[in-house]
């Protein structure tokens, strides 16, 4: 039995009256790209939030790689190598397209206490983020300022911060949202190839993506999870067609 | 023992004037979410309305209910002509504007009414004291001070809980573009809470005129306290900034009342007098500094800000 | 990282040059006041670069910056009067006096954020003053006369006002070039990527607060010696030096000259202490003129000086 590199015990979570997670228990094997599915409201960005630890869970655990991660900040969420990209892009606005992927990488190769030397002229940077930049299916657009860029563009720039920092396993949020059929198609493609070295947490709306790359689906509603198991044996789920495949099925007619 | 309750009212008495400034404040800062350091020229600026009113009606009272009614106009036409471009912008944006604004203010005072500041006599009617309690007399003007407040406070209280404009205004501090959406004249919600907040500084301002000064740069000496008095309580909060201003008030008056001489009962004469004064005026921020630690967001915030 | 010749950088070596040549234009044109104004600003203009670091580069709305001119001042100012005039003791402790104050203030204050943060380094500020003011010992509200500007070794000779200027010159040369360096280090990325988006530094693996700590307690130490600097200027120091309104001054100057520029402050200290020279000189009233004229600078030329400049094409 493989050790599972992402774990969560009974995790729950609240606001107020409504119970956005609840006693949600998902283990993710090494190398697996595992789909969160759903329909609105289900609480996929609330849990996704409560492992990049913005937000606080009200009960149960999470461990990576075998490390209790529960009560660790942000910061060395990242360190031990759980990187996320974020649903609503989140990028440095005010700085190169470069500067960006390079920050990532910078936060990962010691520490920054460096006053002197020039940050952008240091190859220990700028090389794993051109790197990053590839991987990420992006062009050669790295020295524009980050508002330059397409909203394409800028996903692709998050999945590029995310790799920079060479984790073990990435939490995507939508990665494709707001991306036209082309775009998608190209994003499909990316994870497909990354899918061979990390292991990827995906949420993702876009039905096609989800049963192209998935090797497992768990799908919550109203926060508890009702289903999870290979794509085949999900789309067969009486269960989940009800609650969600056959909403979409009857709303495309 | 005597000494001790006249403190204390003193206290009270500068605890609710801070309040009405600083309500003032929280309430822009709440529901337009502006930082207005000018709100001190306000506040200077009722205070000269008033002894100049004063002085040509020779009536006391008339001269305040004019000086309230030229401030909230005063702070109407701010409103229009500078806060409406502020609006939405950075809030450094907020400060360096009315930043420019204050110097605006004490110039053009100056201009108007000259550098050496005015005075406001009491009438005779109030200039007394009265016998609260056996063997306590209190100044009677404090003591008006101090009923007038109560009714403002609880007038706030009444318009904020109770109103229909009210409701909007607390809707407003937490969610302004559903106020919005829900089609009530946002402009005009605005220049009738700034006016709200530039007369409850008017008022604070003429009131503790006679008993205080009526100079350029008073409204810069006591906008810290609001401020301190604002993020202690809350951004947002009234009711943070009553709580907070009578906290502030009973420690800055009862600190430097009687901690000099708790000083001379453990230190040498000398070193108590030099510090004394200096620790007093620090008691009031050490307290926000250890508010801060504990709490950052302040004891009584409103709405997610 | 290389200096490009664009027209915003010839303005700037213009500048410069005007800077290093002015005590010869003063002897020149006779006009002595001339070298005390430049003196004033060259001083200033170190202070607002020691601010535009955490504001225009950090993002931090530090209104509390004028703190530490006074605390610089009167280090010097103390230690004088109480018989100890040698620079060498004066501006070291001026320096660490100034850290210490920054360090504790930053450590409590970059707990908060945004307006809060504003109102409470404006606080903390105005508690060193009140502080200040209750010393009688030195002064108090009336402020300390310093009899003896710091003694350093022949040939510095701070009381030749020329030799003066060139001290202070050079370390606001010496401020800037450390400024430069600062901002494209790694740590100037990490506190340039704070300001932009604090929430996503800390989700890619920063801890941004000690960063942002280190930042405030060299900005206020870099100003404790523009402080020091002042009290040799002018031979006293008062309160009224770190009184709140100071330190919007210094903003003023970082606004106007531009931030987030390495030499923006410069000219922003330049165009307000010039402007101020000017304007006084026409009516008494003259921050009737000023403060509009701020309200417009922030409604319509956001970028300042530095922004105009760089619009400017060749």
């Amino acid at each position: 039995m493989i050790e599972p590199l992402l774990q969560t015990e009974s995790l729950a979570k609240r606001f107020g009256g409504i119970v956005a997670t609840d006693d949600a228990t998902i283990s993710i094997a090494p190398g697996e790209l595992h789909a969160i599915i759903g329909p609105n409201g289900a609480g996929k960005t609330t849990l996704v939030s409560q492992l990049s630890d913005q937000l606080a869970p009200d009960a149960g655990r999470s461990r990576f790689a075998g490390l209790d991660i529960s009560a660790l900040p942000m910061h060395k969420r990242s360190r031990l190598g759980l990187a996320g990209s974020f649903q609503i892009t989140s990028l440095f606005l005010d700085l190169s397209v470069l500067d960006n992927v390079a920050l990532t990488v910078q936060a990962h190769a010691g520490h920054s206490f460096c006053f002197w030397r020039d940050a952008r002229s240091e190859p220990k940077l700028r090389e794993p983020a051109r790197a990053a930049f590839a991987r990420a299916g992006l062009a050669a657009r790295e020295t524009l300022p980050a508002p330059a860029l397409s909203h394409g563009e800028h996903r692709q720039l998050e999945l590029a911060m995310a790799l920079a920092g060479k984790p073990r396993m990435l939490l995507l949020d939508q990665p494709m949202a707001g991306l036209g059929p082309e775009e998608s198609a190209r994003m499909v493609e990316t994870l497909r190839a990354l899918k061979k070295e990390l292991t990827i947490l995906l949420i993702e709306h876009d039905m096609e993506a989800v049963f192209a790359l998935a090797d497992r689906i768990t799908v919550p509603v109203y926060g508890r999870v009702i289903a999870s198991g290979a794509p085949a044996d999900i789309r067969a789920n009486q269960q989940v067609r009800d609650a969600y495949l056959g909403e979409r099925e009857a709303a495309h007619g | 023992m005597t000494l001790f309750i006249e403190q204390c009212l003193n206290g009270l008495q500068f605890g609710l004037l801070l309040f009405l400034l600083a309500a003032g404040l929280t309430l822009v800062f709440g529901i337009m979410d502006l930082v207005n350091l000018a709100h001190g020229s306000l506040y200077m600026v009722g205070a000269y309305f008033a002894a100049t009113f004063a002085a040509w009606t020779s009536s006391f009272v008339l001269g305040a209910v004019l000086a309230l009614g030229a401030t909230l106009l005063v702070g109407m036409v701010v409103e229009v002509v500078v806060m409406r471009r502020l609006y939405g912008r950075d809030h450094l944006d907020h400060v360096l504007g009315t930043f420019g604004l204050i110097l605006f203010f004490d110039e053009l005072v100056r201009l108007i009414w000259g550098p050496e500041g005015l005075s406001l006599p009491l009438p005779s009617w109030l200039n007394t004291a009265i016998t609260i309690m056996p063997g306590v007399d209190y100044s009677a003007y404090k003591l008006s001070i101090i009923i007038v407040s109560l009714v403002v406070a609880a007038f706030l209280y009444v318009l904020v809980m109770k109103t229909r404009i009210g409701m909007l205004i607390r809707a407003g501090a937490t969610n302004r573009e559903m106020v919005g959406a829900l089609g009530v004249n946002i402009k005009l919600l605005y220049t009738l809470v700034f006016g709200l907040g530039a007369a409850l500084a008017g008022l604070a301002g003429l009131m503790q005129a006679p008993i205080l000064t009526v100079q350029i740069g008073m409204g810069e000496n006591i906008l810290i306290l609001a401020f301190v008095i604002t993020v202690i309580g809350g951004i947002g909060s009234i009711r943070g900034a009553l709580i907070a201003a009578l906290f502030v008030g009973f420690i800055d008056t009862l600190g430097r009342a009687f901690f000099p001489d708790l000083l001379r009962m453990v230190f040498s004469k000398e070193v108590a007098a030099t510090a004394a004064p200096a620790l007093s005026s620090m008691l009031i921020y050490l307290m926000m500094a250890i508010v801060l630690v504990v709490k950052p967001e302040g004891l009584f915030s409103a709405g997610g800000k | 990282m290389s200096v490009r010749l664009t027209p915003r950088n010839v303005v700037v070596a213009v500048l410069f040059a005007a800077l290093l040549l002015l005590p010869f234009y003063a002897q020149f044109a006779n006009d002595r006041f001339l070298l005390t104004l430049f003196t004033r600003i060259v001083i200033l203009a170190m202070a607002a670069v020691s601010l535009n670091l955490i504001l225009g580069f950090g993002g931090m709305m530090s209104f509390g910056h004028a703190a530490y001119l006074g605390i610089g001042g009167y280090a010097v100012g103390i230690l004088a009067y109480e018989g100890v005039g040698s620079g060498f003791i004066q501006w070291p402790v001026a320096l660490l006096s100034s850290a210490l104050f920054a360090l504790v203030i930053g450590a409590l204050s970059l707990r908060t954020r945004g307006v809060y943060f504003i109102m409470i380094t404006l606080a903390f500020a105005q508690m060193a003053y009140y502080v200040i003011s209750g010393l009688a010992r030195y002064g108090g509200d009336d402020g300390l006369t310093i009899q003896k500007r710091s003694l350093f070794v022949a040939p510095f000779d701070l009381t030749d006002k020329t030799q003066f200027y060139y001290v202070c010159l050079a370390l606001l040369f010496a401020s800037l070039y450390l400024v430069w360096r600062l901002v494209n280090s790694r740590f100037g990325l990490v506190i340039q990527g704070a300001r932009s988006n604090d929430a996503r530094m800390r989700a890619i693996g920063f801890p941004t607060y000690r960063y942002k700590l280190v930042c405030f307690v060299i900005a206020g130490t870099l100003c404790g010696l523009a402080g020091a600097l002042l009290a040799n200027h002018t031979d006293f120091v008062s309160p009224a030096m770190m009184y709140w309104t100071r330190s919007g001054d210094l903003i003023i100057m970082v606004v106007l000259g531009g931030m987030g520029s390495v030499t923006g402050p410069v000219f922003g200290a330049v165009a307000l202490l010039v402007l101020e020279e000017a304007l006084s000189g026409i009516t008494e009233y003259w921050q009737i003129i000023l403060g509009p004229l701020l309200l417009l600078v922030v409604l319509f030329a956001r970028g300042g000086i530095d922004g105009l400049l760089a619009k400017v094409r060749s």
